[in-house]
């Protein structure tokens, strides 16, 4: 749907990469172009009218943000680099102050990197534990299993509400029940959900939840915490400098602007905010249900496809997101990918930053189809076509 | 070399790798190397003797062009001293730098010479040269 809002798709290009980023809308870019080239100011320097200007801009969008996810109070929101950035500031700046050796922390082994990696750091730093909550033999999160792995000194579950090779959605309404019935905060890393489900955080009751704005057809280098209130008021300032302080004296006399200033330190990514902006709008006015609904449909037509063909392995045939990882027989998920590309197909190879995801399902590596409300069934005809000929894979594979 | 052999080379080198094997034995040391941009992940498990290579394997994870590109660099290492050895990898490196090189030293790896022209792949027909050079550079310093 809507492909002529996408420049990209004027090339002769069939993009399954949309868990790594998407495409932007025309009017994602001319947003940020308008920024460049209308009102191009710092923020926060409001004597002059297009700085005022940028101020307006800049929180309307932190409005549409909190709309958007539904959070209670626009300081919730924070303007960050994107998901990394987010799940590291959560990290640091709240559970390296509230959490002692001994705790643990409960992720899964198909997570990102990103909610892998801080919480290792902060294992080294503070002596608390990494747990795993098992999983189901189609890899999923089940409410038993999280029982399970709860202990009376769990204070953390993070999770993927969708995971990006697996792409299995978590039922978080349920974990954060359970979680807060036993006083433990759960942090939601979104980056593969937000585009392709509706995301309530107060009904979800997410104590924290981190996406990026690339992969809801935003640009890159800007995402959003989601932090409840009164915790992000007791979490430390992650960096330093303007913009985030109301006054200072000496190294005993800082005061800290309120929230959701003091998360942001320096001139901030004005245009990617903006641009952001313009993306929530996009993807309002169509509906985010609408997208899931369309996508879930791309999902099965593909899946039905592709179990057709024998020497293809489907790792996960069961899955809310709209994530296919497979391997073909004998043949090197990269190979798969550089094939493909002979073809301008673009999807990706490896283990995509998921590093544990290998521990339980025994695949280190796979190709992953990701797709976004502007792919066709089409286009998989064409990808299913050029996947079915194993001699041909073989033979232009290299 | 024609387009067409080059292909077989690469495919039967693929599929029928030389020197595929893991090695437990105490006289060989193993060296680990990796494309950090993909999942390539061999190891290789080297004997030298009296400044001789006696024996080169490898195992583990890699495309058909890492793979390939391992089976024919052991078969050209294995016997090398480590001097000429080091020409070897010196010569393949003009090669993939598109600098003149020495077509009769490279042998079967001359399939790779167009591989500068996909950087990806360039890693992945570079990895066990990458490998060898940085284990011999340790090794002669030690």
């Amino acid at each position: 749907m809507n492909r002529s809002d996408f420049p990209m798709l004027d090339q002769d290009i069939i993009y399954f990469d949309n868990g790594a980023t998407t495409f932007k809308p025309n009017t994602v870019i001319s947003s940020i172009n308008e920024y460049y080239t209308k009102y191009s100011a710092n923020a926060h320097r409001g004597d002059y009218d297009i700085s005022y200007k940028v101020d307006l801009k800049y929180e309307d969008v932190r409005d549409k943000v909190k709309d958007f996810i539904n959070a209670k109070e626009k300081e919730e929101v924070v303007f960050t680099s994107g998901t990394t950035m987010s799940l590291n500031l959560v990290a640091s700046a709240f559970f390296e102050k509230y959490l002692e050796a001994g705790d643990e922390v409960l992720i899964t082994k198909t997570e990102h990197a990103s909610n892998v990696l801080p919480w290792f750091n902060l294992a080294n730093k503070l002596g608390i534990k990494i747990n795993y909550i098992d999983l189901d033999s189609d890899y999923h999160v089940t409410i038993d299993n999280v029982k399970k792995a709860i202990t009376n000194k769990t204070k953390v579950i993070s999770l993927a509400y969708i995971t990006n090779v697996i792409g299995d959605k978590r039922p978080i309404k349920e974990i954060t029940k359970i979680a807060h019935e036993n006083n433990i905060f759960v942090v939601i890393d979104a980056a593969q959900a937000i585009a392709h489900t509706k995301i309530d955080v107060q009904d979800l009751d997410i104590d924290f939840l981190a996406f990026s704005a690339h992969k809801i057809y935003g640009p890159t280098g800007v995402g959003v915490l989601y932090g409840k209130k009164e915790l992000l008021g007791e979490a430390n300032p992650y960096m330093l400098g303007g913009g985030m302080n109301e006054s200072f004296d000496n190294e005993n006399e800082v005061l800290l602007k309120s929230l959701p200033y003091k998360f942001e330190a320096g001139t901030q990514n004005i245009a990617g905010v903006i641009g952001l902006g313009a993306a929530i709008d996009y993807i309002n006015n169509i509906g985010v249900e609408n997208i899931s609904v369309y996508e879930s449909k791309l999902r099965n037509y593909l899946i039905n496809k592709l179990e057709k063909i024998s020497f293809i392995d489907i790792i996960n045939y069961e899955a809310d997101g709209a994530i296919v990882s497979f391997n073909i027989d004998k043949i090197f998920s990269q190979d798969v990918a550089y094939y493909l590309n002979k073809y301008n197909v673009c999807v990706r190879a490896g283990n995509h930053c998921a590093k544990l995801v290998k521990n339980v399902t025994g695949v280190t590596n796979s190709v992953r189809i990701s797709l976004a409300l502007y792919n066709t069934e089409e286009e998989i005809d064409e990808v299913v076509n050029l996947l079915s000929d194993y001699e041909k894979i073989r033979n232009e594979m290299i | 070399m024609d387009d067409e052999l080059k292909k077989e080379i690469i495919l039967e080198n693929y599929s029928n790798p030389s020197n595929y094997q893991k090695i437990d034995d105490e006289s060989y040391e193993k060296y680990n190397t990796n494309n950090d941009s993909c999942v390539d992940n061999l190891n290789f498990y080297i004997k030298i003797e009296d400044n001789i290579i006696k024996d080169l394997k490898f195992e583990g994870e890699a495309c058909a062009i890492s793979k390939a590109s391992s089976s024919i660099f052991t078969d050209n290492v294995i016997g090398k001293s480590i001097n000429d050895a080091i020409i070897y990898i010196g010569e393949f490196e003009n090669m993939i730098d598109q600098k003149p090189y020495n077509e009769d030293t490279l042998k079967d790896a001359c399939c790779f010479c167009d591989i500068y022209k996909q950087n990806n792949r360039r890693n992945c027909a570079y990895l066990p040269y990458r490998g060898l050079k940085k284990y011999l550079e340790n090794y002669i310093n030690k």
